[in-house]
């Protein structure tokens, strides 16, 4: 700042702004004194972060919450009065008087109030259990209440109100309701269809919705016991939250006779002056673009504008974009630009799917050039593309339909885009970082990591909202430079999965520790662990459980069985081809109502038992075992089932023995771990009905022999598998898919299916194609010695746990009293049989 | 079960179980007082954590069945179910959820696992 003497600043309000304000305002005069500044707030605490209020519920204290000690102020030179509001400004000596008396002059005074619940008119609002939901305090308020409380109502179906509807489930209510007013939830942001699919999503989790509900009274002698509507219904509730939206605090503004509007807010130009140009107001309290900007990033934006000019820089605060990304009890929303835009204007493109919970909206300016605005429901991967794209008015490709529903073109589409960006592009809102900023980082200091961005220029600090694209960025530009991008595993291996192994190999390590201490560092992670005993399974194939290897799987591998919701397990006998004779039937059958578990055929031509104990897992296995059955490996990144069609022996088309063939690759194969799992199918004639043309390596019979396809996927994202050879006899068949998974195994990255790992691989098709079929690189035979091997190594892990008391007896769900079950575990009755009780 | 108490800062000892009933590297849950304890023996430092067994996430009782390891030097346990990470030291969430679970002191003697509630 030039030599002014015009340097007593004062701010009214302790709130995220304020704090804001006082950052920056520090940062931009570099910890010298040319300020003084004093802070007054009304709140107990000094500034917390009120974004993250719902945090409180789930076990964070108000320390966590805090943004800034009050030692922060106390270093920086800032006077900071808490517990004592502002009453009055005179604005002719240039003063404020606070509640205990204080009166402090300013040149510059910063109105940073905020906002407070707007509790509209109902009757009865006085009552006993009814709270609104603002401030650590109102938190503590509803905390206490909801302890002999059941059924908890939130009246307003906002973003903060359902976030509030989330916070009665957490306390433990029995019931939690939303009612609101308007035909559709959070009406502001999402239309009525993004809006329907969200209700159905929360009322899977336990959400009561009641739309187009008007309360007329709040009724209850003292304590609130029920809402009255104005169509006569009712609703019964012993606690009620009040989140209809928020009201401006101008009261002050107002008595000093600054303008402010009629609805609320302290009118203030684009330098965010008020009527009074000594004074500023900012955040919630502030009327700018004759609109109150209801989020904390235009606020941040607005402390920047003033901080800046009170340093003599012009700067003025731009209409701010409103977009928001948020997840509410677990379900991705997002709207952006203008997400209601409506025909003619523009053209909409629509996607639903009711089954999965997503619903996805664009709209296109009219010439289809550019995009305005739209609105995702259940699945929001593509926000922060969609929001650049909309926010730099970048032009569309010749598909708009892509944009929502993926270019089909694999990854790399994705990352050019981030990088066809212009520099300005503003990719972190909340702290107002750049494209430029960020690849400037790395091209310049060489910052390669999201840790290394955050320190330099905060990004990634605010929302978190933009750390994907930050990724992509620095990724991107690394590439653009030419340097080489290690897909290192995690902090503990700086190495790829491919090169893990060959190390691994090479040196005939045969534990997680001891490939650790050889090429790791630190003790490990739920990410390396699982990738190491891969690794070691994939190279050596003996038992996942023995040498402390169990402890290095992921849960299912460790205890051979899938968990589910509630901790119990499923067991899955394997099938082979689906082929089963009657008395193992009823042995599965016995099996299943000895133990009480559910039974169900599966996608795979097998039956799935779910709901074991894990104590009685050994136990059942014993008894399938005994009946001659083996481990299907459903748990496991392994073969899973090779579904047959009945072929030639039955089928009046069928031209050869599929089911015989099935039977014989699905024995060959069982049992081997791979980067991911791994699924196949041989059908009887062209007509395909065993679907083998979507498996990982498919097989059909032809007049002939038999043609082989390769990498085909359901899943989310369905491919269809490629022809490899084709009218092969069995032999060459079953040597071509040798290479073809050994190949697979041994370079492709982590929980990645043969049919991603083909969309990655350069040269494609043409490429696998000549090293399996052409053995162009000449390790054919090393390939087909090494599945040898794995084949040879073969034993039912099952079996082994079974005979081996020292692993038998890690099946238990207390060491110190393994006869004791989970008390907690739950389960609820369907169709004659159970199922597993929903998550809390 | 066997108390022993330890007046000074109101612990209460319990024995949970053998040093050698918690897997390497791994964890196990006990009984206690009704409550389940998630123990976890992690060998590679040489160190002994106790945690709730209750991942807070989906209340799940499955921490004990979790991987452990490390972040940076943080010991860490992810829950089996979706991941969640949580500190072993003080039980906060490492994954970035507003999450935190109970830790418990552990003292292992002649081979037997205590906790103290
Ligand atoms: C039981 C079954 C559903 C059923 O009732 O029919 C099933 C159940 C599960 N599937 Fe599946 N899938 C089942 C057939 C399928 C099929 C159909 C098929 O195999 O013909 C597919 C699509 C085909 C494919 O994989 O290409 C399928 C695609 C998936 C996927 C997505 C894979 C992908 O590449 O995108 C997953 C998730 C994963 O593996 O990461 C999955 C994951 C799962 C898991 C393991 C989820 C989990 O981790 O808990 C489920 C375990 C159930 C349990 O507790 O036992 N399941 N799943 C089917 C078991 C078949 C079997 O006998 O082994
Ligand atoms: C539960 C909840 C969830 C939210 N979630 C999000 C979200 O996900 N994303 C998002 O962008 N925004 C969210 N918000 C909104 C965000 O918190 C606000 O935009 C932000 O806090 C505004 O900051 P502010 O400083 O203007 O106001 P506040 O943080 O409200 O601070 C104003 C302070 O001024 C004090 N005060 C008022 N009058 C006086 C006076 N006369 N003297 C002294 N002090 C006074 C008040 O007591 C208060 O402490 C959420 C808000 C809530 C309540
Ligand atoms: S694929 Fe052919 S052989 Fe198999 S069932 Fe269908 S028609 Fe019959
Ligand atoms: S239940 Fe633990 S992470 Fe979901």
């Amino acid at each position: 700042m030039k030599t002014s003497k015009r340097n007593r600043v004062v701010v009214v309000g302790n709130g995220m702004v304020s704090y804001k304000f006082c950052e920056k305002l520090i940062a931009k005069t570099n910890g010298s004194v040319e300020f003084s500044v004093t802070v007054f707030g009304e709140e107990p605490r000094a500034a917390y972060d009120r974004v993250h209020l719902s945090a409180f519920f789930s076990g964070q204290t108000a320390d966590d919450l805090a943004l800034a000690s009050t030692e922060w102020y106390q270093e920086n030179g800032i006077q900071l009065h808490l517990s004592d509001p502002v009453v009055a400004i005179d604005r002719e000596r240039q003063e404020v008087r606070s509640h205990h008396g204080h009166i402090v002059p300013y040149d510059y005074l910063v109105l940073a109030t905020g906002s407070g619940a707007f509790v509209p008119p109902v009757a009865g609002v006085e009552k006993e259990g009814v709270f609104v939901y603002r401030t650590i305090e109102d938190l503590e308020l509803i905390q206490a209440h909801a302890r002999k409380a059941r059924r908890g109502a939130v009246l307003g179906g906002g973003l903060l109100g359902l976030e509030a509807a989330k916070a009665l489930l957490d306390l433990g209510l029995d019931e939690a309701h939303v009612v609101e007013f308007a035909p559709r939830l959070m009406p502001r942001q999402i239309d009525a269809a993004g809006s329907e699919v969200l209700q159905r999503q929360l009322e899977a989790l336990g959400l009561h919705i009641h739309l187009s509900k008007s309360t007329q009274q709040i009724v209850g002698t003292e304590s609130i016991e029920a809402l009255q509507f104005t169509d006569g219904t009712s609703l019964d509730v012993d606690m009620l939250v009040i989140s209809a939206g928020i009201r401006p605090r101008d009261e002050l503004a107002k008595a000093a006779g600054l303008a402010t509007h009629p609805r609320g807010g302290i009118v203030v130009d684009d330098f965010l002056q008020t009527s009074d140009p000594a004074i500023f107001a900012v955040g919630e309290c502030a009327l700018a673009h004759q609109m109150i900007y209801g989020l904390v990033a235009p606020g941040y934006e607005m402390a920047e504008v003033v901080a800046s000019r009170l340093c003599g820089q012009e700067k003025a605060f731009a209409p701010f974009d409103m977009s928001t990304k948020l997840k509410l009890i677990g379900v991705d929303v997002a709207s952006f630009g203008d997400p209601l835009a409506e025909e003619p204007g523009c053209r909409t493109i629509r996607y639903e799917n009711r089954a999965k919970g997503i619903y996805k909206r664009v709209n296109v300016s009219a010439d289809g050039k550019e995009l305005l605005g739209g609105i995702l429901v259940g699945d929001a991967e593509q926000y922060n593309m969609l929001l650049q794209t909309c926010k730099n008015k970048m032009v569309l490709p010749p598909n708009p339909e892509d944009l929502i529903l993926g270019t089909r073109g694999g990854e790399e589409a994705a990352t050019g885009g981030v990088l066809g960006l212009p520099d300005d592009a503003l990719i972190c809102s909340c702290e107002a970082v750049t494209k430029a900023m960020i690849c400037q980082e790395v091209t310049e200091r060489g910052y390669t990591s999201v840790e290394d961005i955050k320190k330099a220029n905060k990004a990634c600090t605010g929302c978190g909202g933009c750390t994907p694209l930050v990724k992509d960025l620095i990724v991107g530009t690394m590439k653009q430079q030419g340097v080489y991008v290690r897909n290192v595993i995690c902090e503990h291996f700086a190495y790829s999965r491919q090169e893990l192994l060959d190390l691994t190999k090479m040196n005939n390590l045969r534990t997680y520790n001891e490939v650790l201490d050889a090429f790791g560092h630190g003790d490990g992670c739920e990410t390396c662990k699982p990738l190491v005993a891969s690794v070691l399974a994939s190279l050596w194939n003996e038992n996942v459980l023995e040498k402390g290897r169990a402890t290095v799987q992921d849960s299912n591998d460790r205890f051979l069985a899938n968990i589910q919701k509630g901790g119990t397990y499923s067991v899955v006998p394997r099938i082979p081809g689906g082929e089963i004779t009657p008395d193992k039937l009823i042995v599965i059958g016995e099996v299943a109502k000895r133990y009480g578990l559910y039974t169900k055929i599966t996608g795979g031509q097998r039956i799935d038992l779910f709901g074991a104990h894990v104590s009685d897992l050994p136990r059942i296995w014993e008894e399938l075992i005994a009946a001659g059955f083996e481990s299907g490996h459903a748990y496991g990144k392994a073969l899973r089932t090779v579904k047959s069609c009945v072929g030639s022996t039955w089928c009046r088309f069928g031209v050869q023995d599929s089911v015989s063939f099935a039977i014989e690759v699905e024995d060959r194969y069982k049992g081997i771990r791979s980067p991911h799992k791994l699924k196949s199918a041989v059908s009887g004639c062209i007509r395909e009905c065993a679907e083998a043309q979507s498996k990982d390596f498919g097989i059909i019979a032809t007049e002939k022999g038999w043609n082989l396809y390769v990498c085909g996927n359901g899943g989310s994202k369905p491919q269809h598998a490629q022809l490899l050879a084709t009218d092969v006899d069995k032999e060459t068949c079953i040597r071509l898919i040798d290479r073809f998974l050994m190949f697979y195994i041994k370079t492709a990255d982590p929980l990645t299916r043969t049919a991603t790992w083909l969309n990655k691989m350069e040269g494609g098709m043409r490429y696998l194609k000549a090293v399996v079929v052409d053995d162009v690189l000449g390790i054919g035979e090393e390939l087909e010695r090494e599945m040898q091997g794995l084949i040879t190594a073969f034993k039912c892990e099952w079996k082994e746990v079974v005979e081996n008391p020292e692993l038998r007896k890690r099946f238990t769900h207390f060491v110190n009293v393994p006869e004791v079950k989970d008390p907690t575990v739950d389960f609820a009755e369907m169709r004659g049989q159970k199922r597993a009780k929903e998550w809390a | 079960m066997e108390l022993i108490t330890n007046d000074k800062d109101k612990i209460t000892w319990h024995l949970a179980c053998r040093a050698e009933d918690v897997p390497e590297d791994g964890g196990a849950c006990a009984l206690i007082e009704g409550r389940q304890i998630a123990i976890f023996n992690f060998t590679r430092r040489n160190e002994w954590y106790a945690t709730d067994n209750q991942c807070p996430h989906r209340q799940q009782m499955a921490l004990a069945r979790g991987m452990i390891g490390s972040q940076l030097d943080e010991p860490k346990v992810a829950c089996p179910f979706h991941k969640k990470t949580f500190s072993l030291r003080d039980g906060s969430c490492l994954s970035g959820d507003a999450y935190r679970i109970e830790t418990y002191p552990v003292r292992v003697k002649e081979g037997l696992v205590y906790v103290g509630l």
